[in-house]
């Protein structure tokens, strides 16, 4: 198949290595170095798809970032990935693509009869049409605009690809590799600086790929290659393309993408498809140069009316011209330089130009080159359905509101060109306040509010000259007052031909008795009809305008609309521009996908695994986990084909009847040391702490100020000024932060250090009534009797070699002790205990097991200490000094936590003895009362007593002191059930606590 | 991401921090009688200013010390960082 719309000499394409791709399912071939753009307009193929809401054909209207329509479904390695922009995305062999919103084809639309049919969608159709019937919406609309509408399908499949962020830090960053790019790069890293300078495109360059000039005594794009190459071999500077920089945030912090990947057939082992960039510059250089703005007339959205610019890019870089019999439509210079550039490549180009009699050196070598100009003319009407193939002209009066007699032309492409829109997202970002420039009808950044600075086309400076002068001179200032070098580069001399101003008409009357759609926003289908309806009702903020109208929503973002929606309202409106002001930009400058934005944080990745140095036993003893905060924990040890309801049931089983072993290493520990230490405790507790003696623990609880329970645990005094304490799991940083807080900011005269010790400690907690013998075994030169080593007693011992602190403490219910050995050593302290254990039955238990034994006594946890209840919720009140204060106490006074029927943890068993509650379940009195059943409590947390073989559980329930003995129901809206339950005391077992302290 | 100079680090990235409210908070002192309206004010009161605020930070992923920071509200200019005994 031949290309025939290729040139064979221009173009920087590399002809030796042709591409085969797929489109809609049809062969073609490009060559490397090819968008899938150009390279389907190689193939003369300018139908790539439906409007979103009107379904018109869609073509291509740019060459890059700033295209509003020509996006693909794009396939690739066995993945897909909607909303594409074929303008970016580069060819690749073995490339796949399809149209999307098209149903059921890109040539036969069903949609599109909306469009023949009249009922076209004017501004607000959604939210005026598809209110009623309500059920209409789900039935009937949704279906119907969910399947005609949208930018394509997003995969269902897991990601395989890797993503990676980078954090990076710099002098310099320069977003855009234009002429301001390069030229303050290259003056910045000669003078020292640490530069990155980034460039979206693959090629390095920007507009000096495209346009004929000359820098020094080379052309353009030679000295942006000269430049590029001498940046790069540069140990100071970072070069990136296919990286756009787009989002400016706080403190000079900017966000960069970097596709490493997306422009190959797989992306290589070991390489991540995308890379984001956090970088934080000292100063930022935004040279992001400017986007053509379209004009607007009538069918303006036929494929094959583009911007001038992007026809101009598809023949000199990639060779491929956009039509064969183009019509130039323009109201300034530009539009010209594309009309010479088909000449010289042997087509006829015809000039419409706006304008009455302008001059300028390029009118002029237009002229002499012999093109036809047709000067004070306007395009009416683009004309044909899924191509252009003629054009409604004629010319217009110089007040620009009457048009002459209407004539035809015949053209296959109409490049427009309604002057240029400085890309200023960036700028504002930053918190630029923009400023409008009449002389461009644009905006342009104002006063910088981070350290940021707007070179060249982007600041509204569109000559070469200026701009390099600027930017050589704003690279070795700001370098300058970076690294105080002083090594200043002299800018080069430039050739490049003058060029006149620009017409400001922008808008096409409409003809007598014609009714052509004008469309402003080609991605949305937003008309000129349809901002002239919305501010017929009313809306006038420019926000409300966008929103109601959706003009600038798109993925494009407005690249190529705001300004002319600006224009119209303001028309409108008989204000002028910076009166309606411009919405606002924000982050991402072009879309970034969901990957990057993640990067390597996902799967069980998402955050990090803790693992106990016992880990790997578990593993072999067939230990099924479970996430506890970032720790995984055996949950059980799985024997045979177990459930988890059979293992957890025989482990506690087997606490109560002999001895288990659970590994309690995640538990936070925090060593506190000082003279000061038990002041601390004292005031951070809300129990007495001044008088443990040295070798004893005790059980504390303590409040956060506003009274609620932040945590509980044992803490152990090891020696005069040394104390160990333990919080939970989930706890730990919190605890940490908060004895700090209090340390370092509200009693900074308490001589004490605090410091985790989580991790360089390793705990066994051994339970059951068999577990002294299995102690005493364990260390035979300690008295491990209850006088020896009463309850919440402490010792240090030695375990087979190994130094070993013992705290006889118990969560079980249990007598039971905790052993901890530094962490290198807590497999063996875990292999002594099993071995030793054998003759004692001893089973490893998990944490199903730990609730289930904590729960049947009434231990409260971390289902009970919920951020909701304080100490009396908990029946901890005995533990509530009436003598000192502590952190907390003040708040227990509230008149709600001394209500006489205050809520309070009870037990809950239900009647049948056989039917477990879910937890979460609300406690109603009356279960068949209408909605919403008054809430008396909730259940907390629900076990199987192994003591009594029933279900049991634990709730928090109004006024529970007096609900003992009392029949309710426990309701489970989202398990479907509704039980009938007792009301008992939460201490199910040993409600004395003798086994404890046996 | 703001950028905060950690007195003790220096300049850091704000990932490393965790906020800790106002700074102008003074907790009341132990063992001392205080009325509800003034319990009430520490403990939930706060203004939410728009503008110069003197806040705290913790450095939880480096030194963990809390430090002081004068900070707008609005705009995310810092203005000072200092040491938690520091006043600011
Ligand atoms: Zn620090």
């Amino acid at each position: 198949m031949t290309q025939n719309y290729r040139l064979d000499k221009i173009g920087l394409i590399n002809r030796d290595k042709k591409l085969s791709f797929k489109f809609n399912g049809k062969n073609y071939f490009g060559y490397e170095g090819d968008t899938l753009a150009s390279a389907l307009l190689a193939n003369g193929v300018h139908l790539i798809g439906r409007s979103f809401k009107y379904h018109r054909p869609r073509g291509f209207f740019g060459a890059g970032v700033d295209e509003p329509y020509a996006i693909v479904q794009l396939y690739r390695n066995n993945e897909t990935e909607p909303n594409v922009k074929t303008t970016e995305q580069e060819l690749f062999e073995g490339l796949e693509a399809t149209s999307v919103n098209c149903w059921p084809s890109v040539n036969f639309d069903i949609g599109a009869i909306n469009n023949f049919l009249k009922v076209f969608l004017p501004a607000g159709f959604y939210y005026k049409t598809f209110m009623w019937p309500k059920s209409f919406w789900y039935k009937v609309y949704e279906p119907i605009i969910r399947k005609a509408a949208g930018l394509g399908v997003a995969s269902t499949k897991h990601d395989k690809e890797r993503y990676e962020h980078k954090y990076e830090y710099c002098d310099l960053l320069i977003a855009g590799s234009g002429p301001s790019g390069l030229a303050s790069a290259y003056a910045a890293a000669k003078n020292g600086a640490r530069v990155i300078l980034a460039e979206d495109k693959p090629r390095f360059g920007g507009t000096l790929l495209t346009s004929e000039v000359n820098i020094g005594n080379q052309t353009g794009k030679e000295w942006a290659e000269n430049i590029i190459s001498e940046l790069k071999e540069m140990p100071n500077v970072i070069v990136k393309n296919r990286s756009q920089v787009f989002g400016y945030y706080d403190h000079n912090m900017l966000v960069m993408s970097e596709k490493l990947s997306d422009h190959l057939p797989k992306t290589k082992k070991y390489n991540p498809k995308q890379r984001l960039w956090y970088i934080r510059a000292k100063e930022v250089l935004i040279s992001s140069g400017s986007i053509e703005r379209p004009l607007v007339f009538g069918n303006n959205d036929t494929p094959g009316v583009m911007l001038s610019s992007a026809a101009k890019e598809y023949l000199k870089v990639y060779g491929v011209l956009v039509g064969k019999k183009p019509l130039i439509f323009t109201n300034n210079d530009s539009g010209y330089e594309t009309a010479i550039e088909f000449k010289k490549n042997g087509i006829e180009p015809v000039i419409l130009d706006t304008r009455k009699e302008p001059n300028s050196e390029i009118i002029e070598e237009a002229k002499n080159l012999g093109i036809q100009i047709k000067f004070s003319y306007v395009v009416v009407a683009a004309k044909g359905y899924k191509k252009v193939n003629a054009a409604e002209i004629a010319k217009i009066s110089d007040n620009k509101n009457d048009l002459g007699t209407l004539e035809n032309i015949t053209c296959d492409c109409i490049c427009v060109s309604g002057f240029w829109t400085p890309t200023i997202h960036l700028a504002s970002q930053s918190g630029n306040k923009t400023k409008f420039d009449k002389d461009i009808d644009a905006f342009v950044p104002g006063v910088s509010k981070q350290s940021e600075t707007t070179l060249g086309a982007a600041n509204g400076t569109f000559t070469l000259a200026e701009t390099l002068k600027d930017s050589f001179n704003a690279g070795y200032e700001l370098s300058k007052k970076i690294t105080k070098n002083d090594n200043k580069i002299s800018h080069p001399t430039v050739v490049e031909k003058n060029k006149t101003t620009h017409d400001k008409f922008w808008c096409v009357p409409l003809p007598k008795g014609k009714n052509y759609k004008r469309f402003l926003d080609f991605q949305n289908d937003v008309a000129v009809s349809d901002i002239e309806i919305a501010l017929k009702e009313g809306y006038r903020s420019i926000e409300h305008v966008k929103r109601y109208t959706t003009l600038g929503m798109a993925t494009d973002q407005g690249k190529t609309s705001n300004l002319n929606g600006l224009q119209l309202v303001s028309n409108i409106e008989n204000k002028i521009v910076p009166e309606v002001g411009h919405t606002t930009f924000r982050p991402p400058y072009t879309p970034v996908t969901i990957g990057a934005i993640v990067g390597r944080e996902v799967g069980k990745h998402s955050r990090p695994t803790r693992k106990s140095p016992m880990h790997s036993w578990h593993e072999k003893n067939n230990a099924v986990f479970v996430d506890a905060g970032v720790w995984l924990r055996p949950r059980y040890y799985k024997i045979g084909e177990e459930t988890l309801f059979e293992g957890s049931k025989r482990e506690a089983k087997n606490v109560r009847a002999n001895v288990g072993v659970c590994d309690v290493t995640t538990l936070g520990k925090i060593d506190i040391k000082g003279p000061d230490a038990a002041e601390l405790l004292n005031r951070v507790y809300t129990n007495a702490w001044l008088k443990l003696p040295v070798g004893k623990a005790r059980y504390g609880v303590m409040l956060r100020e506003d009274g609620i329970v932040m945590d509980d645990g044992t803490t152990t005094r090891i020696s005069e000024n040394h104390y160990h304490m333990t919080t939970t799991t989930a706890q730990a940083a919190n605890v940490l932060s908060h004895l700090e807080y209090y340390l370092q900011l509200v009693w900074p005269e308490l001589n004490v250090n605090v410091v985790s010790t989580t991790e360089q400690w390793a705990g066994a907690a051994i339970a059951g009534p068999k577990s002294r013998n299995l102690l005493q075994k364990l260390f035979p030169n300690i008295d491990a009797s209850t006088e020896g080593l009463p309850f919440m007693g402490y010792i240090e011992a030695d375990l087979f070699g190994v130094h070993a602190r013992i705290f006889r403490i118990s969560f079980s219910g249990e007598l039971a002790y905790e052993v901890n050995v530094e962490s290198d050593n807590g497999n063996f302290m875990w292999e002594k205990i099993m071995e030793v254990g054998q003759e004692f039955k001893i089973q490893p238990y998990g944490t199903e097991a730990l609730s289930t034994l904590r729960i049947e006594m009434g231990h409260i946890a971390g289902s009970e200490l919920d951020g909701r209840t304080i100490p009396y919720d908990n029946s901890l009140e005995g533990l509530v000094s009436k003598k000192k204060d502590f952190i907390g106490k003040r708040s227990l006074d509230r008149e709600a936590f001394i209500a006489d029927d205050r809520q309070k943890v009870v037990g809950v068993v239900p009647i049948d003895k056989k039917t477990s509650i879910p937890e979460g379940s609300h406690l109603v009195k009356d279960a068949m009362a209408p909605i919403p059943n008054p809430k008396l409590g909730y259940i907390s947390a629900s076990c199987w007593s192994v003591e009594y073989d029933n279900p049991f559980s634990l709730a928090i329930l109004k006024d529970g002191k007096n609900m003992i003995g009392q029949k309710l129901f426990a309701m489970s809206p989202l398990k479907n059930k509704t039980i009938p339950v007792e009301i008992v005391s939460s201490h199910y077992v040993d409600p004395k606590g003798e086994r404890v302290r046996s | 991401m703001l950028h905060i100079k950690c007195p003790h680090c220096g300049m850091r990235s704000q990932n490393e921090f965790s906020y800790g409210g106002d700074a102008t908070v003074k907790r009341p002192e132990l063992n001392k009688e205080i009325s509800d309206q003034d319990w009430d004010n520490f403990v939930y009161y706060r203004k939410s200013l728009r503008g110069k605020h003197k806040e705290l930070w913790q450095h939880i992923s480096g030194c963990r010390q809390w430090i002081k920071v004068e900070r707008d509200t609005a705009t995310h200019e810092i203005f000072k960082t200092v040491k938690a005994h520091e006043d600011i």
